[in-house]
C-alpha cells in the first residue's frame, strides 16, 4: 500500500513537471516598429490570435513605444532631450507612418483612404478591438525612459502594464508562439 | 440526397476584410448552444481558407461550405 502511494507520488511530481514544459496556448509579440504597415500586421495576427482561442500579450518598446500615446495628453516636467523626442515622434496612432511609400505624408494618407474604402480596421480600430478582446499590452519601462514619456502621456488601455524584459521573457516562455516586430 | 442544414443563428459578414471574419465568427459561435449551427456569410475570399483553420484550432465543425456568387456560406456547428 505504500509502495502504491509512493508511485502515485512520484507519477503525481512527473506528471506536474511535463505541465511545466508544456506551452500554454498564447501568443507573445513584440511591436518593435513603429510604421503603419507593421503595427497594423501585429494588430491583425494579436486579434486573429484570440479568434483562434489563444491568450495574447504584446509588448511594445522602442519605435513602438509613441504609437500608444495619447493625442489629447500631455506631461510635464521633461528635459530637453524629452521634449525632442516628444515632439518629433509621432503622437498616438493617428500620426504614425507607413515604413515605405510614405511620401512626405501623402503615400500613407493614400493608404488610409484605400483602407478605409475596402473597410480594413484602423489602426484606432484595431486597438479598441483588441482591448475588447482582452489583448494585454504592456509598454516598455526602459523605452519610456530613453524617450522622456510619462505614463500620463500613454492611451487609455483596460489591459495595460508597464514592464521590462525579463516580464515578456516570462510570457515568451511559457507560449507556443512568439513574434517580433 | 442533400440534406438542408437548419441554422440557429445566420451572421452576415459580408463585406469584412481579415481578420474581421474570425474575429466575429469566433465571438459568434459562443452564442449558440453546442450542437447548434451557425450560418456566417462572407466575401471575403481568405475566408475559404481561414474558416477550416479557425475551425480545426477552436475545435468547432464546419459541416458545409457554400459558394453563391461572391458569397461563401459556412455552416459551422459548435462543438466545443
Amino acid at each position: 500500500m505504500e509502495a502504491m502511494q509512493e508511485k502515485f507520488e512520484e507519477f503525481q511530481a512527473q506528471i506536474d513537471a511535463l505541465k511545466n514544459k508544456t506551452p500554454d496556448n498564447k501568443l507573445s509579440m513584440i511591436v518593435f516598429s513603429g510604421d503603419l504597415d507593421k503595427v497594423l500586421a501585429s494588430f491583425v495576427i494579436a486579434t486573429g490570435a484570440v479568434a483562434m482561442g489563444m491568450d495574447v500579450v504584446m509588448f511594445f518598446t522602442f519605435w513602438g513605444t509613441p504609437v500608444l500615446r495619447d493625442r489629447n495628453k500631455s506631461a510635464g516636467g521633461k528635459d530637453l532631450m524629452g521634449k525632442m523626442f516628444g515632439a518629433m515622434l509621432p503622437k498616438g496612432t493617428g500620426a504614425v507612418k507607413l515604413s515605405k511609400m510614405n511620401m512626405a505624408g501623402m503615400g500613407t494618407a493614400m493608404m488610409k483612404s484605400l483602407m478605409k474604402k475596402k473597410n480594413v480596421a484602423s489602426l484606432e480600430q484595431m486597438l479598441e478591438m483588441a482591448e475588447e478582446l482582452g489583448v494585454r499590452i504592456y509598454i516598455c519601462e526602459m523605452s519610456m525612459d530613453l524617450m522622456g514619456f510619462k505614463r500620463e502621456e500613454m492611451i487609455e488601455y483596460k489591459h495595460m502594464g508597464f514592464a521590462g524584459v525579463a516580464t515578456f521573457l516570462e510570457e515568451a516562455q511559457n507560449s507556443k508562439i512568439q513574434l517580433f516586430i | 440526397m442533400s440534406e438542408e442544414i437548419k441554422a440557429d443563428k445566420v451572421m452576415d459578414l459580408r463585406g469584412m476584410p481579415c481578420p474581421m471574419p474570425v474575429v466575429k465568427i469566433s465571438k459568434g459561435i459562443k452564442e449558440v448552444e453546442i450542437g447548434q449551427v451557425v450560418e456566417a456569410h462572407s466575401t471575403d475570399p481568405g475566408s475559404l481558407t481561414d474558416f477550416p483553420a479557425w475551425a480545426r484550432t477552436s475545435g468547432n465543425e464546419i459541416l458545409k461550405t457554400e459558394q453563391d456568387g461572391d458569397v461563401i456560406k459556412f455552416f459551422i456547428k459548435r462543438t466545443a
